[in-house]
This record gives structure tokens, C-alpha cells and sequence, in this order.
């Protein structure tokens, strides 16, 4: 039985609010840029015309959340191998903001197919399919905290399917790409060549961009959960344990201090 | 760890043999579902691409049901207890259970994949298909038997278990749907069964081999107290 | 770009127009977050000035009880 002294201490929010406003301007800066270039840069594409200009929102946006997917699960690896709670509060936030942007992929991603091809979901597209599988799997991470009251465990075992389910992420993308390969040639250019060398600019910069955003989002929900940790300690400090309301039950990770 | 993996095996089968209630229910859970496929499908025989999406989806329908079952009854009855006071390595559980889940997948397959063919498949496959069938049949059933070990493993201390199971292990299992699908396909056409093209096999033993490496990384932190 | 909207202007606003909102909801419900914090913290502060007076007030009085 872990006892309570060894939980992590709270870091200062201060750790993770020095640095925040330069990576904010940072990140609308570099998203500005590159959603500029995108629509006045470059060029129409040949096939697809304006609505190609989704592309340079919806594949950043769809790279950022599986790296955060992943990283979610490194975060959780972390966590398991020093049993420090503060990794596990990183993959959980890390998770929940990248099944946020997630969920933005699928609706954008949508938009785009609707544009396309006229239906507002099509199958052909295999990394919007492996998308939403991903998206179903991830969704299920929240309920399956939820149901865990024993806060110890509950944070072992969400890093457990952390861990199962980022390793998940490349295999299910590889089969769903090849289950469609010989149905349909892949339409939409990507990184992996084929793209012209002056879209490549703006999509990079995006992409660069919506790393940073995502980083700037984490950073930001890191520094609130600190924050209200740290308020809760210092309710107890000054009131007694009287003072503070019980906690409920919850998903998310507490950061509870040794006194 | 043989000894051990042997011991626990023998009490899974010993247990679901004198008080069946996995494999029985599964086997009757399949069976129904051809029959709602029947009406659902408003076909009387199905064969190609068909027959193999019906097929699939009724046998991983019913092992969901049966993945459940694994854990509780050793949760319940403190059986996890016993063997966490034991000095021996946790992976045999997770070696045990997995055999054990195996070994109940093909126990309600050989009611299942018969009756399919009898309910709804048109082609009837000559023996050759039935061998490649069978092939299919082992190597997704190693994979759902793992992913279903783990993800039993991770519900059963939940309050939800029996929602959780299905919801955390179908996206988990789409790639072997995909593959075992596409192999299926070639042998249940009504022009006569084909080769079955070699990469979905290789994915199945792909994925075969990843989460049997996952599972046996990361199991000793589901069993700790 | 041509002298007349494209067709498909409509999609490509409405895909970035999802991800803008996206971010705005989230500056809402930070917004909400910071609000609650200062209210914590005004209670914090009131609940410290109380503790310290209560503190006065006992060392005052074994000051003259001695």
C-alpha cells in the first residue's frame, strides 16, 4: 500500500506559467503565418480546387492529436515505471486535449468529404476511418477512469490502456491503409511526397503551429489543475480538514500533497 | 511458470466444464444472431464479402459476451487473491487466461462457424477452404483471446465491467476484423474459393504478435494489489 | 484567387470556423476556471486574516493571564 507522503508534490503553477505567454504568442504567430500562406500563397490545387484549403487545418490538426495520443501513452509509461502521480496527470491531459482535437479532426474532416464528394461520411479515406476508430478507443478512457473509484488504481489502470492504446495507434492506421489500397488510390497528398513545393511551406508552418497549440492548451490545463490543487492545500493549511469540501468522484487524476 | 500456467489452465476448464456458462451462452448467443441476420439481412443465403462481414461480426459479438466472464468469477470468489500470495510469476495468469479464452473461442466456433454455414452460406466450401477457414479462425482467435484477457483484466474492477468490456475492446480489435474479413472472403465465394492473399494473414500474426508483447509488458500492473 | 467567391467558400469557412471555435470554447471555459481561482482566493485571503487574528487574540491574552 502506497501511503500518502509519497504522492508527488504539486508543482508550482509558476513552472508552467513563466514560459506560457511567450508559447501563446508563439503559436498564434506561427498559425497566423501559415493559415496565410495557405490562402494566399499557395497555389489552387488542380483537382479540388478552394476546398482544398481544408487540408491545411484538418491534417496539421489530425498529426497533432495522434502525436498527443501517443505522447499520452509515453506520459503513462512514466508513470507506471517511477509510479510518480504527476505523469499520470500529464497523460491524462494530454489525452483529453488531443480526443478534443480529435473531435475537431472528424467534423472538419467531414466538411471536407461533404465538399468532396458530396456525402458527409465516406469511407474511402483511410486515415479519417483510422481516425475515428482511434477517436472510439480514446473515448472510452474517461469512462474507464470514471468507473475506477480508488484513485491509485484508477491511475494505474488508465496508464495501462494509455499505453495499450498508443501502441495501437501506427498498427490500426497500418491496416485500415491496407484494407483500402486496392479499392481506392489515395486522394488526398500528404508529407510523404507528392505535394507541391509551394504548399509545403504553408503546411509545415500549420502544422508547426498546431504542435505549438497543442502544447500552449496543455500547458495551460497543467497550470490550472496546479492551481486549484495548490488552492486546496492551502484551504487545509489555514482551515483544518473541515475546511475543505469532500472530493467526489472523478476522472480526473488528484494531485493530493503529503502534509 | 510451465507448471504454474498448466495449474491455472486446468482450473479454468475444470471450472467452466462442471459449471458451463461462457462457452454454452456464447455458442446460443451466435446462433441467435444468424438468425437475426436472416431477418435483418432479409436474405436467405449470403456468400463472398457478405458472408464474411455476417460471420465475423456474429463470432466477435459473441465472444464480447464471453470475455466478460473470465475475470468475475475469480474476482468474485477471491480467487485472485490466492494465486496474488503465491510466489509465482504473474504473466502465468495472463497466459493462463488467454489459453483458457482460446480455448473457449473455438469450443463455441465449432457450434458457430457449422451452423453459419448451415443458416445462411450459400457456396458450400470443399475441404481445402475449409483448412484455410480454420487457419483464419486460429489466428484471429489468438488475437481476440489476448486483447480479450486484457481487456477483461481491466474491467473487472471497474463498477461497468460488462459495458466496458465491448466498448474498450471492438476499436482494439477492428484490425483483426479487417484482416479476417479480407481473408475470409476469398473462401466463401460462390464461384468456388479462392487463394487467400497472404498479407492478411501476415497482419493477423502481426497483431498476434504486438499484443501478446503489450499484454505480457504491461499485465503485472493490472494484477497488483 | 478569382474575382468571385468560389463555390466551395462556404465548406472551407465552416472547417476553419469549427476549429476557431474550438479554441474560443476553450478560452471560455479557462475564463470560468480564473474566475472561480480569484473567488478561492479572496475567501483564502479572508479565512488567513481571520486565522491571524484569532492568533492576536490568544497570544494577548496569555500576555495578561501571565
Amino acid at each position: 500500500m502506497r501511503c500518502s507522503t509519497t504522492w508527488s508534490r504539486i508543482e508550482s503553477p509558476l513552472l508552467y506559467g513563466t514560459r506560457l505567454r511567450a508559447l501563446s504568442i508563439l503559436t498564434a504567430v506561427t498559425l497566423t503565418a501559415g493559415f496565410g500562406l495557405a490562402f494566399f500563397y499557395a497555389p489552387m490545387d488542380a483537382d479540388q480546387g478552394f476546398m482544398q484549403k481544408i487540408f491545411y487545418v484538418h491534417v496539421p490538426l489530425a498529426i497533432v492529436a495522434l502525436c498527443g495520443f501517443v505522447f499520452g501513452g509515453i506520459m503513462a509509461i512514466q508513470h507506471l515505471r517511477t509510479g510518480d502521480a504527476r505523469y499520470d496527470l500529464r497523460s491524462y491531459v494530454a489525452i483529453h486535449l488531443s480526443l478534443i482535437l480529435g473531435a475537431g479532426v472528424l467534423v472538419t474532416g467531414s466538411i471536407w468529404a461533404r465538399a468532396s464528394w458530396g456525402h458527409w461520411w465516406v469511407w474511402d479515406e483511410p486515415t479519417l476511418v483510422s481516425f475515428l476508430v482511434i477517436f472510439l478507443l480514446y473515448a472510452t478512457y474517461q469512462p474507464l477512469r470514471f468507473s475506477i473509484e480508488d484513485p491509485d488504481r484508477q491511475a494505474r489502470y488508465a496508464s495501462v490502456f494509455a499505453i495499450i492504446a498508443g501502441a495501437f495507434v501506427p498498427l490500426n492506421f497500418l491496416a485500415v491503409r491496407l484494407a483500402q489500397a486496392y479499392t481506392h488510390p489515395r486522394v488526398f497528398a500528404t508529407t510523404d511526397g507528392g505535394l507541391p513545393a509551394k504548399m509545403q511551406l504553408p503546411f509545415y508552418l500549420c502544422l508547426i503551429g498546431m504542435a505549438l497549440l497543442f502544447a500552449t492548451l496543455w500547458k495551460y490545463e497543467m497550470a490550472s489543475k496546479n492551481t486549484s490543487a495548490k488552492l486546496r492545500s492551502l484551504r487545509r493549511k489555514l482551515g483544518g480538514d473541515e475546511a475543505v469540501a469532500r472530493r467526489g468522484r472523478s476522472a480526473a487524476p488528484s494531485l493530493r500533497t503529503g502534509s | 511458470m510451465r507448471r504454474a500456467v498448466g495449474a491455472l489452465l486446468r482450473k479454468e476448464l475444470r471450472l467452466e466444464l462442471s459449471a458451463p456458462q461462457a462457452v454454452p451462452a456464447m455458442a446460443l448467443f451466435s446462433v441467435t444472431t444468424l438468425v437475426v441476420f436472416h431477418f435483418a439481412l432479409q436474405r436467405g443465403q449470403v456468400d463472398g464479402d457478405l458472408a464474411a462481414g455476417v460471420l465475423w461480426v456474429t463470432l466477435l459479438f459473441a465472444a464480447m459476451l464471453g470475455t466478460s466472464r473470465l475475470f468475475v468469477a475469480d474476482y468474485e470468489e477471491g480467487g485472485l487473491d490466492g494465486f496474488l500470495l503465491a510466489p509465482v510469476d504473474r504473466t502465468a495468469l495472463l497466459v493462463a487466461k488467454a489459453v483458457a479464452m482460446f480455448a473457449f473461442l473455438v469450443a463455441f466456433e465449432v457450434v458457430a462457424v457449422p451452423a453459419f454455414a448451415l443458416l445462411l452460406l450459400g457456396p458450400t466450401p470443399d475441404a481445402s477452404a475449409v483448412a484455410r477457414l480454420v487457419l483464419v479462425l486460429a489466428l484471429a482467435d489468438a488475437g481476440v483471446a489476448v486483447v480479450g484477457t486484457l481487456v477483461g483484466a481491466l474491467a473487472v474492477q471497474t463498477r461497468a465491467r460488462d459495458l466496458l468490456v465491448p466498448l474498450l475492446a471492438l476499436p482494439l480489435l477492428i484490425p483483426v476484423v479487417i484482416a479476417a474479413a479480407k481473408a475470409t472472403t476469398p473462401l466463401l465465394l460462390a464461384t468456388g474459393a479462392g487463394a487467400i492473399p497472404v498479407r492478411w494473414l501476415a497482419i493477423l500474426g502481426l497483431y498476434d504478435l504486438v499484443f501478446g508483447l503489450l499484454a505480457y509488458a504491461v499485465f503485472d500492473y493490472l494484477v497488483e494489489d | 484567387m478569382t474575382d468571385t467567391l468560389p463555390d466551395n467558400t462556404g465548406y472551407v469557412a465552416a472547417a476553419y470556423l469549427v476549429f476557431f471555435a474550438l479554441i474560443l470554447i476553450y478560452v471560455v471555459i479557462m475564463a470560468t476556471k480564473l474566475a472561480r481561482f480569484e473567488r478561492e482566493l479572496a475567501e483564502l485571503d479572508e479565512l488567513a486574516d481571520r486565522v491571524a487574528a484569532e492568533r492576536e487574540h490568544d497570544q494577548e491574552r496569555e500576555a495578561v493571564s501571565t
